[in-house]
């Protein structure tokens, strides 16, 4: 009764044309990653140990391990966390629970767009006039990890809103009926509702941080210490300036150890974003609203 | 009869209901509404410090006409230093539309197979792939331009040195297209669902509901992801800095090295004195790079906001 015009067979055929080009398209753009990813593997893999990862770069950083980078890396995540994660927290919080649907509003999120679309270089120049300079940190831990906060914080903001606004209104509702106030709902309703949420966010942003080099370039880490960073306004090495510095400033390194510096800073943030999707994946499989 | 129980507090107070825990919400309130604000400081005092520090550029050494008109960057030179950024710009410019040529049709292919084709758990993977491609770290995209774009470069082209706009431009579009590819499935998935099923309720196939109806309508948002690239490609540093082959000069093909705003400064700011007119030269590009990508991104959010309203 319906037999298959000549038309809709035609127009099928265009259909699965193009739903093949777009699969070929998508192929395409996941290819070279894993090709590279590969490569990584094979010609960095084998220097990779414990002991690679635990002792200090020798022979003018031709030889020897990554320790000082990886833990300067840590401190500096660590100084960007604790200031942009209660900010980036408290912004949110203002946006998704105080804020009007209003022009003010709207400048804000415009602000927070183009936080994050400022080019680090240019975070990195904010970072020296004013961390650097001004404020009198110096080079330093402490000025580096503000600098790379502020480029971070729209991460922290965006997805902690994404979290608060999952909560369903009518929970806020049911408390301020009780006469709670609007810091006694968000504190004991609206924020262990979203508390993982925000984490999968701060996790998300460790990893943007920890793979950034530009911002600390001239705030915070240099090229090469011989001693490990003893608090905040200290220097320190950092492994993605590592990367740089081993691939293009010193002569004579053995081409398996920039590849394995890549392969430590790019296992460090894919394991950082599994970890965030995962998560992520499983609080949507968990929810009970 | 009205009994007045002694324990009840007068008819006024009960109005006022200013105890511990209003203050605390006052206070917090306050709190919040300061974080809040901070992005509007942090992009205000971007601009600010940078101007601040590139401001005694501006007043003495800078002329309009050389620093965006004169292709010779020799700010080191000892007799005339030059400070003109014509080939900074080409070499921006160069490797970016490369990369959007390489990253736009690619993007938008995948956004549109993942978002309208893809179902269950292939799409699902593919997101995620695509989350994670994201994520690469720019400094290691650059070392894989300097270590293994640039050998194939060699070997294939037969050309002596494969660190140049073709190297760059591959890599940074190779960056930018998973950034696009979200956006751009963002956009697609803006368009309300009773778009496609009054077209397939007309019996349109797949493919013409995508063309006809969803991309038209999704049209706006899909302008806004290749805006959103194009601001990422121009403002991305150490990638470009690695891949580039850094020298200055206005390319002539895409065999050329060149170098671009970003990596300029990334190279010198390190070697020049505080203050100098050089150092204050290299933060006036960056006030130059901050009004771009403003532009850039204000112009994404306007288009994107277009469509949400209409």
């Amino acid at each position: 009764m319906f037999a298959e015009s000549s038309l809709n067979v035609r127009n099928k055929r265009i259909q699965n044309l193009f739903r093949i080009l777009f699969l070929i398209m998508t192929i395409l753009l996941i290819i070279p990653v894993v090709a590279i990813l590969a490569t990584l593997i094979a010609k960095g893999g084998s220097i990779i140990s414990i002991d690679f990862l635990f002792t200090h770069p020798t022979n003018g950083m031709t030889a020897g391990g990554i320790f000082p980078a990886l833990l300067g890396t840590v401190w500096i995540v660590a100084v960007a966390l604790l200031a942009s994660v209660p900010l980036g927290v408290a912004a949110a919080i203002y946006l998704n629970e105080y804020a009007g649907d209003n022009w003010f509003t709207r400048i804000i999120q415009l602000a927070i767009i183009n936080l994050a679309g400022v080019p680090s270089i240019v975070h990195a120049l904010f970072g020296v006039g004013a961390f650097v300079i001004f404020f009198g940190f110096g080079t330093s831990i402490l000025a580096a990890g503000l600098t790379l906060a502020i480029m971070t914080l729209p991460v922290v903001i965006v997805s902690t809103r994404e979290s608060l606004r999952a909560v369903p209104q009518a929970f806020r509702e049911a408390c301020w009926n009780m006469g709670a106030t609007r810091w006694q709902t968000i504190r004991r309703v609206v924020l262990p509702n979203a508390v993982s949420g925000i984490l999968t966010g701060v996790i998300l942003e460790v990893s943007r941080t920890a793979g950034e080099t530009a911002p600390i370039m001239f705030t915070g880490a240099v090229f090469f210490l011989p001693f490990l960073p003893q608090g905040v306004f200290d220097q320190t090495m950092a492994l993605s300036l590592h990367l740089f510095v081993i691939a293009t400033q010193v002569p004579g390194v053995p081409e398996n150890l920039p590849f394995g510096v890549a392969l430590v800073l790019i296992a460090m943030v894919l394991l950082m974003n599994s970890i965030s999707i995962a998560f992520r994946m499983y609080l949507r499989g968990k929810k009970k609203w | 009869m009205l009994e007045v129980n002694p324990l009840q507090r007068p008819m006024t107070t009960d109005f006022d209901s200013r105890d511990m825990d209003w203050y605390i919400d006052k206070i917090v309130q306050f709190l919040v509404f300061v974080a809040g604000i901070s992005a509007i400081v942090f992009i205000i005092g971007i601009f600010v410090f940078i101007t601040f520090e590139g401001f005694g550029f501006l007043l003495e050494d800078f002329s309009f006409r050389e620093f965006f008109l004169s292709p010779f960057w020799e700010p080191s030179d000892e007799d005339v230093p030059e400070y003109g950024i014509l080939a900074l710009v080409a070499g921006t410019a160069s490797v970016t539309g490369l990369a959007m040529i390489v990253a736009i049709p690619f993007s938008l292919g995948a956004a549109i197979f993942i978002g309208e084709f893809a179902t269950g758990k292939l799409r699902e993977s593919l997101k995620v792939l695509v989350e994670l491609l994201a994520a690469i770290p720019s400094v290691v995209w650059g070392f894989i331009g300097l270590s293994i774009m640039n050998p194939l470069i060699i070997d294939l082209f037969d050309v002596p040195v494969g660190l140049n706009v073709l190297n760059a431009g591959v890599i940074l579009g190779l960056m930018a297209a998973p950034i696009m590819t979200s956006i751009a499935e963002d956009a697609l998935k803006a368009v309300p669902d009773r778009y496609r099923e009054a077209a397939e309720a007309l019996g349109a196939t797949r493919w013409q509901v995508i063309y006809k109806t969803v991309l038209p309508a999704a049209k706006n948002g899909l302008l806004g992801a290749v805006l959103l690239g194009v601001g990422r490609g121009f403002g991305e540093t150490m990638a470009v800095l690695m891949a580039t082959g850094h020298a200055v000069n206005i390319p002539g093909s895409l065999f050329d090295p060149v170098r671009a705003l970003t990596a300029t400064i990334a190279a010198e700011l390190g070697e020049t004195a505080v203050g100098s007119p050089h150092y204050q030269a290299l933060f006036t590009i960056g006030i130059f790079l901050f009004i771009i990508t403003f532009l850039i991104n204000l112009t994404a959010d306007l288009i994107v906001r277009g469509i949400r309203k209409g």
